[in-house]
C-alpha cells in the first residue's frame, strides 16, 4: 500500500493540517516509509484470530446514571481564544 | 422492500407514474440523568456550557466511561422494536471537524451496533397496516449547538448537548408515501414514550429525522437517493418528502439525473435545498475507539430487561378490543399516547377495584375529556378533571342519579371549579327526577297546555319526541328520560 500526492493533500485536508505544496513530496515519502514498515505485519497469518481490543482481558467498566460533573462553565471556556457569556466564539460557520 | 407497487401510492409525472421509496434515520435522545460518557447533566436548556464536563469539552487526557442506564435504555428500545439484541457491540470514532464537536470525532457505533434487525407495525389512517423493517439501532453522542444569529461574522458554541446519548434508529426503505412515513414516526414515537426511553419531544429536538428519498418506476431497481437532514416535526417530514419526490421526478423527466447529496428542508418555503458543503464528500474514517472496550451484554441481562417491558401500544390495543369490547378505532385513539391510555385505565377501575363500563369510559375520555383538552391545548397530565372524578361521574350516570345531559353540565363544573362529583350533584340539585308523581305533574301541565298536539300524538306516535323535549326542558334536564317516555305514552294513550 502506498499513497500518491493527491492522497497526501486529501489526508492533510481531512486532518485540517496546512501543507504547503513543496512539502507534499517529502510527506509522501515519509508516509510511504511508515506504511511499508507497518506492511510487514501482513506477513503474519492471523486467520481465525479474534482482533485484540485490549491488552488486559477485562470487561468495559460502566457508570451509574448519576450527575457527578459539570456546572463549571468558567473552567470550560477558560482556555478559549474567544468567548462571550460562557459561549465559545468562533469564526462564523453555517452549513 | 420489493413488494409490488401500490397504484394508489404512486405519484403522477408527465411521462407516467413514479413510486417513492423512503427510509428514515431517527435520532432519539435517550432519557437519562447524565450523559453517555460523562457525569454531566442532560437537562434541556441551562446557561451556556453549564452542563458540560471536561470530558464533553474534550480536554486532553479525559476518558469516556459509559453510562449503564443509556445502554439499558437502548436495549429496552431494541426489545420494544422486536429487534435482535447484539451481545457484543463496538464503539467507533466518526471523524469530522465542526466547532460544536470538540473531540473532532463523534463516538458512535458503525459496524457492530447494539441492536440489529427488528420491525414495527404501523396502522394507517385508512385502516390498513404495514410492517416496517428496522435495520439497526445504535448508541452515539449528540454534538453541541452552534448559534449563528448573534453576530454577523461569528458563531457562538454551547456544548450543553455535547455528549448526550442518542439512539439512531434506522428503518429499512420500506415506506412508500409521506403518509406512511408520518405514521411510522408517530408509531415509533409512541413506542419510545411507552418504553420511557425517549420523551419524544420534537420541539426540544429530542426526536429528529433524516429522511432518505428516492423515486423509481414501479418494479424497477432503487433510484439514487437524497438525504434530507434534521427534520424536526412530523408535519415537516411529510412536506419534505412530497417536495423532494416531486423535485426528483421533475429532474428525471427533464432528462437529468439525481445526484446523491445531503439536503436541508426549509419549513418557511416548504422546499428542500442542497447543503453548501456538498462538493466535499464526507470521509468519516471510522475506526474502533481505543478508549472504549467492546460493549458486552449477557443473555440474562437481556432476558431480565425483556421481562421489564411494559405493555406496548399494539398489545394494549388488542387487549382493549378483545377484553373490553372497544371498537378498533376507539382503542387506537386511546393507546396512541401512553398518558391517555393510563388515564383511561384509571377511569375504568372503581375504588373497590371492580370495573366500570369500558365503552362509557372510553366515550367520555375520547369525546368529552380529550376534546376539551385539545380545545384548550392542554396535556392530559394537566387535566383539571381527574380520573377519579370522571369515574365517579360515570357511576352517577350508571346509577341513574344524573342524566347524560346533566353529566355534561357536571363535567363543566368539575373542569372549571373542581370538587367532589357526588357532593356537587347533591348541593346543586342536579339529581335526576325519578319521582313518578313529580314527572306526572309536569306531564299533566304540558299536555293540558297543548291539547291539539296531544290529539295529534295519538295519530302520529313520533310526536312523542316533542313532548319528551318539553318535559325535559320544564324539569331543567333532570327528569329521567326513560321514565318521562313511559309516562308520556301512558298519558297520551300510545301503545308500546
Amino acid at each position: 500500500m502506498s499513497v500518491d500526492d493527491k492522497t497526501v493533500r486529501r489526508i492533510a485536508h481531512l486532518a485540517r493540517i496546512a501543507v504547503a505544496e513543496d512539502e507534499v513530496a517529502h510527506l509522501r515519502g515519509e508516509l510511504n516509509a511508515m506504511l511499508a514498515f507497518v506492511e510487514q505485519l501482513s506477513e503474519v497469518d492471523v486467520s481465525g484470530v479474534e482482533p485484540m481490543t485490549s491488552v488486559t482481558p477485562m470487561r468495559m467498566k460502566s457508570r451509574d446514571d448519576v450527575i457527578t460533573d459539570g456546572e463549571i462553565p468558567d473552567d470550560i471556556v477558560r482556555n478559549a481564544p474567544a468567548r462571550e457569556d460562557h459561549f465559545f466564539v468562533v469564526p462564523k460557520v453555517v452549513e | 422492500m420489493n413488494a409490488p407497487a401500490r397504484p394508489d401510492k404512486l405519484i403522477r409525472g408527465a411521462t407516467g407514474d413514479w413510486e417513492i421509496v423512503i427510509g428514515l434515520e431517527i435520532h432519539a435522545q435517550v432519557t437519562s440523568q447524565a450523559k453517555l460518557f460523562s457525569g454531566a447533566a442532560t437537562a434541556f436548556g441551562g446557561e451556556p456550557n453549564s452542563h458540560v464536563s471536561l470530558v464533553d469539552a474534550a480536554m486532553p487526557g479525559m476518558l469516556p466511561v459509559i453510562n449503564a442506564e443509556c445502554v439499558r435504555q437502548a436495549v429496552l428500545t431494541g426489545l420494544g422494536l422486536n429487534a435482535q439484541i447484539h451481545l457484543r457491540s463496538v464503539f467507533d470514532r466518526k471523524n469530522y471537524f465542526y466547532p460544536d464537536l470538540p473531540q473532532g470525532y463523534q463516538i458512535s457505533q458503525y459496524k457492530s451496533p447494539v441492536v440489529g434487525e427488528g420491525e414495527v407495525i404501523v396502522d394507517l389512517p385508512d385502516g390498513e397496516s404495514i410492517t416496517v423493517g428496522i435495520e439497526r439501532l445504535h448508541l452515539e453522542q449528540d454534538a453541541g449547538k452552534s448559534v449563528h444569529d448573534q453576530h454577523p461574522t461569528l458563531s457562538y458554541v454551547d456544548l450543553n448537548r455535547s455528549g448526550v446519548a442518542l439512539m439512531e434508529i434506522v428503518s429499512k426503505p420500506d415506506l412508500r408515501s409521506s403518509e406512511q412515513a408520518k405514521a411510522f414516526v408517530t408509531k415509533l414515537r409512541s413506542i419510545l414514550r411507552y418504553l420511557g426511553t425517549c420523551d419524544g419531544d420534537m420541539e426540544k429536538g429530542s426526536l429528529r429525522a433524516d429522511v432518505n428519498v428516492s423515486v423509481r418506476r414501479p418494479g424497477e431497481p432503487l433510484g439514487t437517493r437524497c438525504e434530507i437532514k434534521n427534520v424536526n416535526s412530523i408535519r415537516f417530514i411529510g412536506q419534505a418528502i412530497e417536495h423532494e419526490a416531486r423535485r426528483q421526478v421533475d429532474i428525471i423527466e427533464d432528462g437529468g439525473t439525481i445526484v446523491q447529496e445531503t439536503r436541508l428542508f426549509d419549513p418557511n418555503k416548504g422546499e428542500t435545498r442542497a447543503m453548501r458543503s456538498k462538493e466535499e464528500a464526507h470521509d468519516y474514517r471510522y475506526f474502533p475507539d481505543p478508549d472504549l472496550l467492546p460493549l458486552e451484554l449477557t443473555p440474562d441481562y437481556v432476558e431480565d430487561l425483556r421481562g421489564q417491558l411494559p405493555e406496548l401500544p399494539d398489545d394494549k390495543k388488542a387487549r382493549f378490543v378483545r377484553e373490553l369490547g372497544l371498537s378498533v378505532y376507539d382503542a387506537d385513539v386511546l393507546v396512541a399516547e401512553r398518558a391517555n391510555a393510563a388515564f383511561f385505565e384509571a377511569v375504568l377501575v372503581k375504588q373497590d377495584g371492580s370495573p366500570r363500563d369500558a365503552k362509557a369510559a372510553a366515550n367520555w375520555v375520547i369525546n368529552e375529556l380529550t376534546g376539551r383538552l385539545n380545545k384548550e391545548g392542554r396535556d392530559i397530565a394537566a387535566s383539571p378533571v381527574s380520573a377519579a372524578q370522571l369515574g365517579t361521574l360515570l357511576d352517577l350516570i350508571g346509577e341513574g342519579t344524573i342524566s347524560g345531559k346533566i353529566a355534561k353540565d357536571l363535567f363543566e363544573i368539575l373542569w372549571s371549579e373542581g370538587g367532589d362529583p357526588r357532593e356537587l350533584v347533591e348541593a346543586r340539585g342536579l339529581k335526576q327526577v325519578t319521582d313518578v308523581g313529580a314527572i306526572e305533574k309536569v306531564i299533566a301541565e304540558i299536555v293540558a297546555a297543548n291539547p291539539d298536539k296531544a290529539a295529534q300524538a295519538k295519530e302520529k306516535p313520533a310526536m312523542i319526541g316533542w313532548f319528551v323535549g318539553q318535559v325535559m326542558k320544564a324539569s331543567g334536564g333532570k327528569a329521567n328520560p326513560q321514565a318521562v317516555n313511559d309516562l308520556l305514552k301512558r298519558k297520551l294513550g300510545i301503545a308500546d
